[in-house]
């Protein structure tokens, strides 16, 4: 057998039923791989080892008297953003160093439920504004195949995490292509589910109308083993679907013969990395053969996201991130303030970095009066435009395809001087979150540096199980997934 | 629609930021015009949309009034509730005068 650290959940999991292996082996391997790379790659903020280990103990009792689960004694990494009770979480910022959630978000309890196993919490961008993860305020994650490059964001420290073997699988979340694009960079799957599809209660907010959690694993199988967990309806979030959540693993076949895929012509324009070009048409040719057929589709809005996402969300995130103020919870400045007014503007004014006030700033402005109907109001009228796009070319085909990032890892620092050049690594993520549909990211070859480069899947909403069949399919006939980073040993 | 200018003044910035209850130095509000004047510049494309006839996106969701079902559940401890906060007294969070 391989390293313990370098299996998919479920080999783990055919591992952990036989009898070959026990939680806490697979958990010590996790740490102690954790042990040799982190010091590195810098993907953990917060390790909780003797709780893991307490926890693997407990699964093997289980397992002992017969019992079995989805996810039972398999160690995963959680993003920071992500509520866990008696477990710091910062959402990377000054803002929140020291806060200690009392509750479980709804997914980390529906996760534990399954039998999983909290190893730690992820480096992000703080408050998942960012494409790099050199917005996180503690410290930048590295790319675990070039550790001068960035590992994507805000997802990167889930995402370099899983990479190298520091978890064998982690949540993310996704408002812009958080989950995808460092799942592109990492060489990873990321998966950012339909909206609605998986509860936000205990995720920390940032753009209410966007932000979704998602897995970011090794292979597609291990994506919807994890989605099954998280996904479903929670009467704690109203914006969650009704809809039961179908079974995912009966979707996982290598047939695709009569499957439309769409691709726009929007998504091979000016600015994509010729390498990125290559690998994704390649990765194309591979459903041709596998007898898919490919469908030009025209999505005319497309060029319009990146405006839109970048009024949207950060109005939404002024208004969620008026609520840290420095009464309740989180940093507080020093000194004595004359008015409560005083602290609010110097606590904020200290405690959020310069992205998250970029941010707070530009949506304050489009909700502002006299602004509001000029650039919140028309962004959400061409947000309907952007999903009308979707909805007409989806009456043809069953899946759009397109690369995932317009460029591979960047060097840390490259574009951290120029916000509007960080934003446009997005480019390809924003449109399906501002139309709330599924979307998938999986490995599909490299550059010239040896870089991973990610192949988008997007479905129509709450049919992650069709999107789930083509990336099973395509991963089934290359084995991209199987290559490792060479930080290992 | 009227026509605005995408680039912002010093004062712009500065009662933004209060908007936003944030205080910021010199340094940060002449950055801050520079980038965000950058950005805003950007997305005045939108502009060239004709949009008039499009309502805006309130939803991606086709769900509707969404109510549960009204049970008596168990509430935070305040002694939880308070655990994070940087000054408590009592059962109170402390806080500078409200003017």
């Amino acid at each position: 057998m391989s390293d313990l650290y370098d299996l998919t959940i479920h080999e783990a999991l055919d591992a952990l039923r036989c009898g070959d292996i026990t939680s806490v082996a697979l958990t010590q391997a996790m740490l102690d791989r954790i042990l040799a790379v982190d010091n590195t790659l810098q993907a953990y903020l917060t390790l909780t080892p003797e709780a893991a280990l307490e926890q693997a103990e407990a699964a093997d009792v289980l397992r002992a008297e017969g019992r079995d689960a989805p996810l039972l004694g398999i160690p995963i990494a959680l993003k920071d953003n992500i509520s866990t009770q008696g477990i710091e979480t910062t959402a990377g910022s000054k803002i929140l160093e020291g806060y200690v959630p009392p509750f479980d978000a709804t997914i980390v309890r529906k996760l534990k439920a399954a039998g999983a196993i909290i190893l730690g919490k992820t480096n992000l961008d703080e408050f998942a504004m960012g494409s790099s993860t050199e917005h996180s305020a503690f410290f930048p994650t590295r790319n675990p195949w070039d550790v001068t490059r960035v590992p994507g964001g805000s997802s990167g420290g889930s995402a370099a995490a899983v990479a190298v073997g520091e978890a064998l699988a982690a949540v993310g979340t996704d408002t812009g292509g958080s989950v995808r694009q460092p799942a592109a960079l990492c060489g990873v799957v990321g998966v950012r589910p339909t909206y609605g599809r998986c509860s936000r209660y205990g995720l920390v907010a940032f753009a209410s109308s966007l932000d979704q959690a998602g897995p970011l694993t090794r292979d597609v199988t291990d994506a919807a083993l994890m989605l099954q967990v998280m996904a479903g309806h929670d009467p704690q979030d109203g914006t969650t679907w009704p809809e039961p959540v179908p079974d995912y693993s009966v979707a996982l076949s290598p047939d695709v013969r009569g499957l439309r895929i769409g691709i726009p012509r929007e998504y091979f324009a000016e600015g994509l990395q010729p390498d990125v070009e290559r690998s994704v048409r390649e990765a194309l040719q591979v459903f041709v053969e596998l007898g898919a057929e490919l469908v030009d589709v025209h999505l005319p809005h497309t060029d319009y996201a990146l405006s839109t996402y970048y009024l949207v969300a950060p109005a939404e995130a002024s208004a969620n991130l008026a609520r840290f103020d420095g009464v309740r919870y989180g940093y507080r400045a020093e000194g004595h303030f004359e008015t409560i007014g005083d602290l609010y503007e110097q606590t904020r004014g200290a405690g959020f970095g310069p992205e998250v006030l970029r941010r707070i700033m530009l949506g304050a402005y489009a909700l502002s009066a006299g602004y509001y109907d000029a650039y919140y109001l028309k962004a959400q009228k061409v947000r309907t435009l952007i999903k009308g796009d979707f909805d007409a070319a989806f009456t043809n085909v069953d899946l759009i395809a397109g690369p995932t990032s317009p460029v591979t890892a960047f060097h840390l620092g490259e574009r951290t001087a120029d916000p509007l050049q960080m934003y446009l690594a997005d480019i390809f993520t924003l449109s399906q979150a501002l139309a709330g549909i599924p979307a998938i990211s999986l490995p599909c070859g490299f550059d010239a540096d040896g870089l991973p480069v990610g192949l988008q899947l997007a479905a129509p909403a709450l049919q992650e199980a069709r999107m789930f069949h083509a990336a099973f399919a395509y991963e089934q006939a290359t084995k991209w997934w199987m290559q490792r980073p060479s930080i290992s040993k | 629609m009227k026509q605005i200018s995408t680039r912002l003044t010093r004062e712009d910035v500065a009662h933004i930021a209060a908007l936003a209850h944030v205080a910021l130095g010199e340094a940060e509000l002449a950055l801050f015009q520079e980038q965000l004047s950058a950005i805003l510049d950007h997305a005045a494309q939108l502009q060239t949309l004709d949009t008039d006839a499009i309502p805006p996106t309130e939803s991606v969701l086709p769900l509707r009034t969404v109510l549960r079902e009204d049970e008596p559940g168990s509430t935070l401890p305040v002694e939880d509730a308070l655990a994070n906060a940087p000054v408590t007294r009592g059962n109170c969070f402390v806080v500078p005068p409200v003017r």
